[in-house]
């Protein structure tokens, strides 16, 4: 087998990806294409992330056994890569430092981004005060309220913080303005955009700053067991967190890809974000790639219990593997999700954030499949911190 | 010869500029297409640009946004405008163009979408988020089937890009005169001017200008400089709120002022 080059240099996943963007953005996009070649070939630039990884991240994250996960689930041996313990809680941070960087290398000094659980508005905000950057975040109206935390943090950070009252009010809506934004200030800000999705070469961009999480996680392994995992296990909002695990296994086809949207109230109900699940490809936010629309090619609302997952869309790069077969997409409920949050918690005294619960609820169910001679590792994007209060009060409403 | 190559001859001919009124198609219900479409031809419109409402227009700013919404609302689909304006297609002669982002049109098919827009008369497309880089998908099957894409340059665009785009030479080349969306504006950069020169010296076809554009000043400024203007937000704001008359005004004063026969 030929090893693993993707994207071409246009930005293409087989069909999916691209370049779909406003005329606006195009000097934009190629001049951050331009600049990440020359990064990417600059050692300096890649010890300066390293020293931030280590020493202000919290980097590399453990990996670790959940044996009394594994024992409940009664089967394969389930790992933990803990992204959780990376400062402000999740993986978002190792985008954030990697593309606020490149924003310096270009001699921008504003960025704007978008942010659904606040998790990316939070990593964003927190980079551009380490960095002196100025920094603007949109963020769905319904978000704010679900996540009111998160918007306090980012604006401790000294980032400002404006509510995004269009559409659905959530994270599809913060893009969009977001996008606006950059359109009118494309000069002298940098769009630090938070997933694996957007036009190239973001897909790429994110997906590349986020595979230290895969990396990490096969030395750790390989260390520890003298192979590879049989399966790794990651949820997907953009899919960030999970083509950062995904992309260092790509080439290593023993090594299962299970990557698990949000199955909302039911993915036959309309209130999910089973994107690969249940939509079709189409044209959004600058790529082509599986979009939940409906017949006239309108992007139809997602819903998740956690605001993190609740996109419309889903990276290029997995809507590709999606189609050649190499990864596989699952779904799991709002009501699992929630389970599995209080069983993690309980059990291994580890309280995930609701996105990387979705990850961690499939992984029982799969784990019970391998059967017990198997590893998986699960991605444990984030902490659950933020979501405490929204899981309490829904605990108090009676759904458990 | 097509529609809108024949408009721009007539114009350059009479040596005036055209207006051309952008449009959300749906708003105030797919019934009212037809007549507005009939009364801005009779007010002088040169073209017309019918917009498609979409769900996630991000080059668009709250005016279309909001006109978008109500049209969805009234559940206008792009299927349903193709079907209208093939039905209304005889009483208009100018040509129409139509607007759409580029999801609506994948949706549809985009053989069958071509097949559609040339049977109901369309003359052209503008595809907001679809760079030169993208076009492949779509244009060749626009190409064989005569209906113009129409291509946009904005103020980001690198001279040498532009000569590029305009030498592709479709229908006209639309320039974008802000850094950002459309709604209107009370000023422009300060480089427009010398911007909107430097297209038209650079462009083998007409060069229209759009985004922002509201005022019969800027109108008359902005028109000094290439052979007309697409005027988006201010017709939607007029429309919804039924102010012909002013509508009217704006498009018959322009027509006189620019008329330099
Ligand atoms: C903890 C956590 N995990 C996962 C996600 C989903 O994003 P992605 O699919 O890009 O990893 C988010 C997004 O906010 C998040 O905060």
């Amino acid at each position: 087998m030929t090893a693993y080059t993707l994207p071409n240099e246009t930005g293409r996943f087989g069909k999916f990806g691209g370049r779909f963007v406003p005329e606006t953005l195009m000097k934009a996009i190629t001049e951050l294409a331009d600049a990440y070649e020359m990064a990417k070939q600059d050692p300096t630039f890649h010890s300066q992330i390293q020293a931030l990884s280590k020493d202000y991240v919290g980097r590399e994250t453990p990996l670790y056994f959940a044996e009394n996960l594994t024992k409940y689930a009664g089967g394969a041996k389930i790992y933990l890569k803990r992204e959780d313990l990376n400062h402000t809680g999740a993986h978002k941070i190792n985008n954030a430092i990697g593309q606020a960087l490149l924003a310096v290398r270009m001699g921008k000094k504003k960025i704007v981004a978008e942010t659904g659980a606040g998790q990316h508005g939070v990593a964003t905000a927190t980079v551009c005060a380490l960095l002196n950057l100025d920094c603007i975040i949109f963020m769905g109206e319904e978000d704010i309220k679900r996540q009111e935390l998160n918007v306090f943090r980012m604006e401790l950070l000294g980032a400002k913080v404006v509510s995004v009252t269009s559409g659905s009010s959530t994270l599809k809506d913060a893009v969009n303005e977001a996008l606006r934004y950059w359109v009118a200030n494309v000069e002298d800000t940098h769009y630090l955009l938070g997933s694996v999705s957007g036009p190239h070469p973001f897909p790429m961009i994110v997906r590349d700053f986020q595979s230290v999480i895969g990396k990490e996680t096969k030395d750790q392994f390989l260390d520890r067991n003298h192979s590879l995992p049989d399966a790794v296990v990651a949820c997907i909002g953009g899919g960030s967190n999970a083509m950062g695990m995904f992309y260092p296994f790509i080439d290593d086809e023993e090594v299962e890809l299970h990557g698990v949207e949000a199955a909302g109230r039911g993915i036959d109900t309309p209130f999910h974000a089973a994107s690969l699940t249940k939509g079709k490809p189409g044209v959004l936010h600058g790529a082509l790639m599986y979009l939940l629309q409906n017949e006239d090619g309108q992007i139809q609302e997602a819903h998740s219990v956690s605001a993190g997952l609740d996109y419309p869309g889903v990276g290029p790069e997995h809507s590709y593997l999606k189609e050649i077969g190499r990864a596989n997409y699952h779904s799991i409920t709002d009501q699992e999700a929630l389970d599995a949050f209080q069983l993690l918690s309980k059990l291994e005294g580890i309280i995930p954030a609701l996105e990387s619960s979705h990850a961690v609820a499939y992984c029982l169910k799969l784990a019970a499949q391998l059967g017990s001679e198997k590893n998986i590792v699960v991605c444990l994007s984030g902490r659950g911190d933020k979501d405490v209060d929204a899981v309490r009060a829904r605990l108090k409403g009676g759904n458990q | 010869m097509n529609r809108i190559e024949q408009t721009f001859q007539a114009l350059k001919k009479d040596d005036t500029k055209a207006f051309v009124p952008y449009i959300m198609a749906g708003d105030g219900g797919l019934d009212c297409l037809e007549e507005r479409l009939v009364l801005l031809e009779k007010f002088g419109a040169a073209a017309v640009e019918v917009g498609v409402p979409f769900s996630d227009p991000v080059a668009d700013g709250p005016t279309i946004q909001q006109a978008g919404i109500r049209a969805l609302n009234n559940g206008t689909t792009l299927k349903g405008i193709v079907g209208k304006i093939a039905e209304i297609r005889k009483s208009v002669k100018i040509p129409i163009i139509l607007m759409t982002y580029l999801n609506p049109i994948y949706a549809y098919g985009i053989t069958k979408f071509v097949q559609d827009i040339q049977k109901a008369g369309v003359d052209g497309c503008i595809i907001p988020d679809m760079p030169v880089e993208e076009e492949e998908i779509i244009e060749p099957e626009l190409t064989e089937a005569g209906v113009e894409l129409i291509r946009l340059v904005t103020l980001t665009t690198p001279l040498e890009r532009i000569k590029q785009i305009a030498a592709k030479g479709d229908g006209f080349l639309y320039t974008v005169t802000v850094k950002g969306i459309t709604g209107t504006r009370n000023e422009f950069d300060g480089n427009l001017n010398a911007y909107l020169k430097a297209v038209k010296e650079v462009s083998p076809i007409p060069v229209l200008a759009g985004f922002g554009i509201s005022t019969q000043e800027q109108m008359l400024d902005i028109t000094k400089y290439c052979d007309g203007v697409v005027v988006g937000s201010k017709i939607v704001n007029l429309l919804a709120e039924n102010k012909l008359e002013e509508m009217e005004n704006l498009m018959s004063v322009f027509k006189q002022k620019t008329n330099m026969a």
